[in-house]
């Protein structure tokens, strides 16, 4: 049988002392029941639970539980008022009902996530705002197929796979290593098995992460600012920026 | 006295306004446009409930998910660029023609004939930038949380698809004001897809409809800039919002 929580416990026996105390002493509600009460239903010691009820509980308790429909109640017990009721068991949240959602704290995105939304939005714009005044978009002379510029850069998100054309054939720099990359980006979900999501679960993860960031991030400053005419390497302080955003 | 006099006009009209058919049959039974606002959590959902924003937005959230210091805005900032750069983008098609003899001189009048036409272009520009920023950050973001994890696993690669758009969205407009730096970067981008191994040649031919260069690669990477890439991106971040929402809205504490 499922161990009765305290509290519920202790709210019972305060409910049958309360109802005995209406019913068997002839006391009117507010005296001190344990005063005026007969000796037949007083409890013997400091007990509050009339005796009667007592050895009933004890009588209910000693049954075998069997579910095929024995009378749980003692015939002849009927309690105060007709009331026939006993706490046969609790049945503990979650034994039998599917309790999967927790409560979890929530908030209303109104206001809460909407002002934070648009703060930042007002941010962002602000900021291309006052960026766009003071810093014009680069219009170089028009198109001219005969004139090379030196060095010919590609945008900056794509100096990293420039920079790695200096090292490997145009192939594996271009095409398989960028197919690659983007390619175990989109399977990282499905090859890393780690449930868990702390970082000091995900060590291994965060490193391997952390690198390849790492050493994107160089490649694509090596290619924005350290590669000058001939994509040759130089120093910008010594030779000068070749980088048009 | 005046002034009483006309705030009761004004108040009257509103009231006049807000019985109307016109304004109910905009506003959906329940809106705060209905009956006014006061802040209840009643009116609180209503907010979302009665209004478009419920496409995106659960009328409540986990209190951990509206932390700024979490998501750092990333995701919304990236479709809030996305919104910057398609409103820039429509006032700068109205002054461009994607032809080799046109594009440079629409730009250059643009810049110096159209009033904010300089300043327009300027922050489609910075902000497609940004846009490109925000968005690889924002994946960095939600690898650093575990947060492509289960059951997040689909919009992850959901994300990544979206992170390759936003890098062809603006590859594609680099080479529509038809400058050295448009021309030269492209060539130099271009010629790398044509090391695709087998079918190499088919790509570049396909990219730049044609051998080379020219005027038929300015129509079809406009076209790709300002209709088709945005299209199909717009299905795939749709389909990433309502993931983010069916999977249980965004990733819990670490």
């Amino acid at each position: 049988m499922t161990e009765i929580p305290e509290h519920l416990r202790k709210r019972a026996e305060a409910a049958k002392a309360k109802a005995q105390a209406a019913a068997g002493g002839d006391t009117p509600a507010g005296d001190a029941p344990s005063a005026d009460s007969p000796a037949g239903t007083a409890p013997a010691g400091d007990e509050k639970i009339p005796s009667h009820l007592l050895d009933r509980g004890t009588a209910a308790a000693d049954m075998p539980a069997t579910p095929a429909g024995v009378p749980a109640v003692p015939v002849g017990g009927s309690g105060p008022d007709g009331h026939n009721q006993r706490l046969l068991t609790v049945v503990k949240s979650g034994s039998i009902q599917d309790t999967r959602a927790t409560p979890v704290d929530k908030v209303h995105v109104w206001p809460h996530l909407l002002v934070a939304e648009f703060l930042a939005a007002l941010a962002v714009t602000l900021f291309t705002l006052l960026f766009s005044i003071f810093v014009n978009a680069p219009l170089l002379e028009l198109a001219d197929f005969n004139k090379t510029p030196n060095p010919s850069k590609a945008p900056w998100y794509f100096l990293g796979l420039q920079e790695l054309l200096t090292m490997f054939h145009p192939m594996v720099a271009g095409v398989t290593i960028p197919g690659i990359g983007l390619f175990l980006l989109i399977m990282a979900p499905y090859i890393d098995k780690n449930p868990s999501k702390r970082p000091e679960d995900r060590k291994f993860a965060i490193s391997l992460m952390t690198v390849h960031l790492m050493f994107w991030a160089v490649l694509v400053m090596i290619g924005s600012f350290f590669r000058g005419p001939g994509f040759n390497f130089v120093f910008p302080w010594n030779a000068g920026l070749f980088f048009e955003l | 006295m005046a002034d009483d006099k006309k705030s009761g006009g004004m108040s009257q009209l509103s009231e006049q306004v807000q019985a109307s058919q016109a304004w109910s049959s905009i506003f959906r039974p329940g809106s705060i446009f209905r009956k006014g606002y006061s802040d209840s959590p009643r009116n609180r959902s209503y907010v979302i409930m009665n209004s478009v924003l419920y496409h995106l937005h659960p009328v409540k959230v986990k209190r951990h998910a509206v932390k700024v210091s979490y998501t750092l805005c990333l995701g919304g900032l990236s479709f809030f660029l996305f919104i910057h750069l398609t409103v820039t983008g429509i006032f700068l098609m109205f002054f461009y023609r994607p032809t080799a003899a046109q594009a440079w001189n629409d730009i250059q009048t643009l810049q110096t004939a159209v009033g904010f036409g300089l300043l327009v272009r300027n922050m489609h520009r910075w902000a497609a930038h940004l846009m490109v920023l925000s968005v690889f950050l924002h994946m960095a973001r939600v690898f650093y949380h575990g947060a492509y994890k289960p059951p997040r696993e689909f919009n992850w690669v959901i994300g990544v698809m979206l992170l390759q758009f936003t890098l062809l969205l603006s590859f594609t407009g680099y080479l529509l004001p038809w400058d050295q730096l448009a021309l030269w970067a492209v060539t130099v981008g271009t010629n790398m897809m044509g090391f695709t191994p087998v079918f190499g040649e088919q790509v570049r031919f396909v990219l730049l409809g044609g051998v080379e260069i020219g005027t038929d690669t300015l129509l079809r990477w406009y076209t790709l800039h300002v209709l088709m890439l945005p299209f199909v991106l717009v299905i795939f971040l749709a389909i990433h919002f309502w993931r983010v929402r069916k999977d249980g809205g965004i990733s819990g504490p670490l």
